[in-house]
């Protein structure tokens, strides 16, 4: 009975008199093609008015432009972008490398040793999660310029090199692997140091991409805390770096300031793109931190 | 004043806590007198470095009553607190259970150096000024100002008169609800059809998820580009299609909508791509089992798929909340800059604008402290709401 039934709503599901004109599921293509091209336009005209005078942008020209070498030289010269581009690479690359590198550490901490005040520690990094860095932004800025580290790269990697959400990830990756491989390793007389590079890492690769996503997206898409903390632009990074080219009376040049915002989303967007497998499988964990 | 204060959530601590004790199994007249006891500790935990200062008698009966709100918020939190870990021990589960297993290696200091880093850094960089933003909320503190005064919770009770605060309150409440209702919507539609077997899905899958790479700063500059009084490209189509004009930068009930549909697009990829990981989740045999009694596709989607997805929902709800809270501050920055009339000040860029700007570090702090107690509460409300009809696992 149950099995006759099942076969009914087999054939009913499979015959499909419109399959034949229409490729498969087109609804679902017509819907999806719309959402790409409502998602991609943004950008898309962002890098043609790249190329654009403001009177081909007023003149709503969908062509691309003659003035892609004169905005770069504005961008370049009278923007400063190759210095703020390059802020940005040192804090983002820092910060990366630091929380991915003190996450290992710690989750090695939590899985592969045995302590007192072990669930203590525990209970003081999990509690982080809960405090967004935005809430006390006001006395940060006092305690890092009372530090003196106003206007230095310091005060844009130190305080976000600790990362909560990537130990976690760790010490979860790591109590999912046997335990026979550490007693091996220790049979052989290894250091949880030399364990750690020469057994752990190369088994966390996938997780190690995919909080290097998140963090270099984080990090380098920072505004608040540089907007504070940097004054002049020595040091400052491209996010906060790209207001200098919106120009404050004389209205926006739009090809200038586009192209500068398209070449400032390159780096996340590779990154992106470079280790999307890596972030797929590690991503269910919150988006910053 | 203070004391009837005390006394008062003495008695309420020892009948909530005799009555918690007497479900748990243990004995009710050693609940009351915990119950009094912490109650009272609780009661005076923010009280006393404040040294009552609410209860002098030159203060307001606004102050008096905030006083009365802190002791009796405070000891609440200290009472539950003890309930839920009475609770636990009652039932012979350890609060904390400190994962053991084989394979560890020896030595005590060594896990403590591992660790040094992480915790120096969260105690210098999140503890302590998470700690001074508490104490900054009591001062009349400017910036560059050599000498602060302590000035009480003044800081927190002048915001009630504060119209340009309520009003930043109301904003951050419209953008924030927009913004999740709308960007949740859109992606579970739009995840759902990408999860339909068709081809080219991981094609489509990438080119619909790049945007979350992209940082909320850039995302002002091209909504600025695009929603520019003149020549922005999206009153160009609305024209021409429409005969539509939408001031979206210069009406201060159009801006917030410009925000929101910024923050939507640069929202999208991020719920797109945990709404297509919820929908992978969803056992495919419960769905079949759905179509063989005869569901058509809507209520298989409605009454299987949806339930499925509520754990994921909630966590969306949750992190686009905090997105709108605090992460489009730099949308905002770049696409208005809080404006037309303060219309597009959120909680975030107000408490920018007054501490940073106007360098009043004290009330931007204060106001720092009412925005983590609103985000903490509003989880707490979301966990408890949706409790009842989240599902959690198959």
């Amino acid at each position: 009975m149950a099995s006759i039934a099942q076969e009914s709503a087999l054939e009913r599901v499979k015959v499909n008199p419109a399959a034949s004109l229409l490729p498969k599921r087109w609804y679902a293509h017509l819907t999806l093609w719309i959402a790409c091209f409502l998602i991609g336009f943004p950008l898309f005209y962002s890098i043609l008015v790249s190329t654009q005078t403001n009177s081909d942008v007023f003149a709503y020209r969908f062509e691309p432009g003659t003035a892609f070498a004169n905005n770069w030289n504005t961008v370049m010269v009278f923007g400063n972008l190759g210095n703020f581009m390059l802020n940005s690479v040192i804090v983002s690359v820092a910060v990366t490398v630091g929380k991915v590198v003190l996450s290992l550490l710690a989750g090695l901490a939590f899985v592969y040793f045995r302590f007192p005040g072990k669930w203590l520690v525990f209970g003081f990094v999990l509690v982080t999660l809960m405090m967004p860095t935005e809430i006390l932004i006001i006395a940060l800025f006092r305690f890092v310029n009372q530090l003196g580290w106003g206007n230095t790269y310091l005060a844009l990697i130190v305080p976000f090199i600790a990362s909560a959400t990537g130990a976690f990830l760790f010490r979860q990756h790591f109590a999912n692997i046997p335990a026979e491989l550490s007693e091996a390793a220790q049979l052989d007389g290894a250091t949880p140091i030399q364990f750690l590079i020469r057994v752990l890492i190369p088994i966390s690769w996938n997780t190690i991409g995919a909080l290097t996503v998140i963090q270099f997206v984080y990090a380098w898409n920072m505004y608040l805390w540089p907007a504070l903390i940097i004054q002049g632009q020595a040091s400052q990074v491209v996010q906060v770096g790209l207001r200098t080219l919106m120009g404050a009376d004389q209205g926006i040049s739009f090809g200038p300031l586009m192209l500068a915002a398209v070449v400032a989303s390159l780096p996340p967007l590779v990154v992106f793109l470079l280790l999307q497998k890596q972030f797929m499988s590690g991503f269910a964990l919150s988006r910053d931190k | 004043m203070q004391f009837l204060v005390i006394g008062m959530i003495a008695v309420v601590g020892a009948a909530y806590l005799a009555r918690r004790f007497s479900q748990s199994g243990l004995k009710p007249a050693f609940g009351a007198v915990v119950g009094a006891v912490v109650g009272m500790i609780g009661s005076a935990a923010l009280m006393i470095p404040l040294d009552w200062c609410t209860f002098d008698p030159d203060r307001t009966a606004t102050d008096m009553g905030f006083g009365i709100l802190l002791m009796a918020a405070t000891a609440a939190l200290a009472l539950g607190a003890t309930g839920w870990i009475a609770g636990n021990l009652a039932a012979r589960r350890t609060v904390f259970s400190g994962g053991t297993q084989p394979g560890t290696f020896k030595g005590w200091l060594t896990p403590w150096i591992l660790l040094a880093p992480t915790i120096g850094v969260l105690a210098l960089f999140l503890y302590y000024p998470s700690l001074d933003t508490f104490r900054l909320s009591t001062l009349l503190a400017l910036l560059g100002a050599p000498r602060t005064r302590f000035i009480c919770v003044d800081n927190f009770t002048r915001l009630a008169t504060d119209t340009v605060y309520l009003n930043s309150v109301a904003t951050t409440i419209l953008i924030s609800i927009a913004i999740v209702v709308i960007s949740l919507v859109l992606s579970l539609f739009i995840a759902s059809m990408v999860y339909l077997p068709i081809k080219g899905a991981s094609v489509y899958r990438t080119l619909l998820i790049w945007p979350y790479a992209i940082s909320p700063a850039v995302a002002g500059v091209i909504f600025l580009l695009l929603f520019n009084p003149t020549g922005g490209i999206i009153n160009y189509a609305l024209n021409n299609l429409f005969g539509l004009r939408i001031p979206w930068l210069n009406d201060p009930a159009w801006a917030p909508w410009a925000v929101i549909i910024a923050s939507v697009w640069k929202s999208l990829g991020y719920n797109i791509l945990f709404y297509l990981a919820g929908l992978q989740n969803v056992p495919k045999d419960l769905i079949e089992a759905a179509a063989i009694d005869g569901a058509n596709a809507l209520q298989r989607f409605r009454q299987v798929v949806l339930p499925m997805l509520s754990p994921i929902t909630f966590f969306l709800v949750i992190t686009n909340m905090t997105y709108a809270f605090f992460e489009t501050f730099g949308t905002i920055d770049y696409l208005t800059g809080g404006g037309p009339l303060n219309s597009t000040t959120t909680m975030m860029y107000n408490i920018f604008l007054v501490g940073i700007r106007n360098n009043d570090l004290g009330k931007a702090a204060a106001q720092s402290i009412v925005l983590f107690v609103l985000v903490i509460g509003f989880t707490v409300l979301q966990f408890r709401t949706a409790g009842q009809r989240v599902t959690y696992g198959a």
